[in-house]
């Protein structure tokens, strides 16, 4: 490619952590991409047959496994508040500097307790459905 | 002044040929994922242990087979959007960025159908008290 002048990227700037939360929503949701994979994965094995499906709880169950498991909890509550946030500068609302780190602070702290119910639920509570 | 032509002002899709179409279906799955997404994480961290008995059992218990494909198919549609931006915002070589985001649409196509083909199947050959 030809070298062209480029403008300032985002070196220039003071950090900010409303930039973190911006580049978390885009990484989370690559994660949960791959979490698609998985789930597909989960399904078609339980569609194939008992031989199938004992491969993919040995991968899913094992340490690596659950630990994936409860990081895509993670990424899916945090993915999902910072969406509701999105969805809400989408209507032109809170796009002031003030509020813009107000709802980071919110989807934090809601990313938490989201993330946190659905880790207890899933493997420490064993609550009958 | 503007530099747009009348008729690409009229026809209003802009540089990429696609119109707001890219942005609006992100929004609009983005929507339909918020009751989906929060149906299955309540769903999958209830199940109290996932042998493999109690997991066919419950994607072919009741209307459970509807909503997962329906949740497959916003999770598809929205990743695939998503992915794009990804690939196109950051590998700046043309031959890699297209070979890329041909993958990415297909493999997510892939994934989707497959997906459904095997809840269908556990839906219909399960026999659930559900």
């Amino acid at each position: 490619m030809r070298q062209r002048p480029l403008s300032p990227h985002i070196g220039v700037y003071k950090f900010a952590y409303t930039m973190a939360t911006s580049i978390v929503h885009r990484a989370t949701g690559v994660v949960l991409s791959v979490g698609l994979l998985a789930l597909a994965g989960w399904l078609i094995a339980a569609a194939s047959g008992p031989e199938a499906y004992a491969i993919a709880v040995a991968i899913l169950g094992g340490a690596f496994g659950q630990l994936l498991l409860a990081g895509w909890l993670v990424a899916f509550s945090y993915h999902l508040f910072n969406g509701l946030r999105h969805l809400n500068w989408d209507l032109g609302r809170g796009l002031e500097k003030h509020e813009a780190r107000r709802s980071a602070a919110i989807v934090v702290v809601a990313t938490l307790l989201l993330a946190g119910a659905l880790i207890y639920a899933a493997f420490f509570a064993g609550v009958p459905r | 002044m503007s530099l747009r032509s009348p008729l690409g002002k009229v026809l209003g899709r802009g540089s990429a040929k696609q119109g707001v179409s890219h942005w609006w279906m992100q929004r609009v799955t983005s929507i339909a994922l918020i009751p989906l997404t929060l149906w299955f994480a309540y769903q999958v961290v209830h199940l109290p242990t996932a042998n493999y008995d109690e997991v066919r059992a419950w994607v072919a218990s009741g209307f459970t087979p509807v909503w997962l494909l329906l949740f497959i198919g916003a999770v598809a549609w929205h990743s695939s959007l998503g992915v794009q931006v990804v690939i196109e915002d950051y590998i700046p070589d043309k031959a890699a960025k297209v070979s890329a985001l041909l993958a990415s649409t297909f493999l997510h196509i892939v994934v989707a159908v497959a997906g459904s083909y095997a809840v269908l199947r556990i839906a219909f050959t399960t026999f659930s008290a559900g």
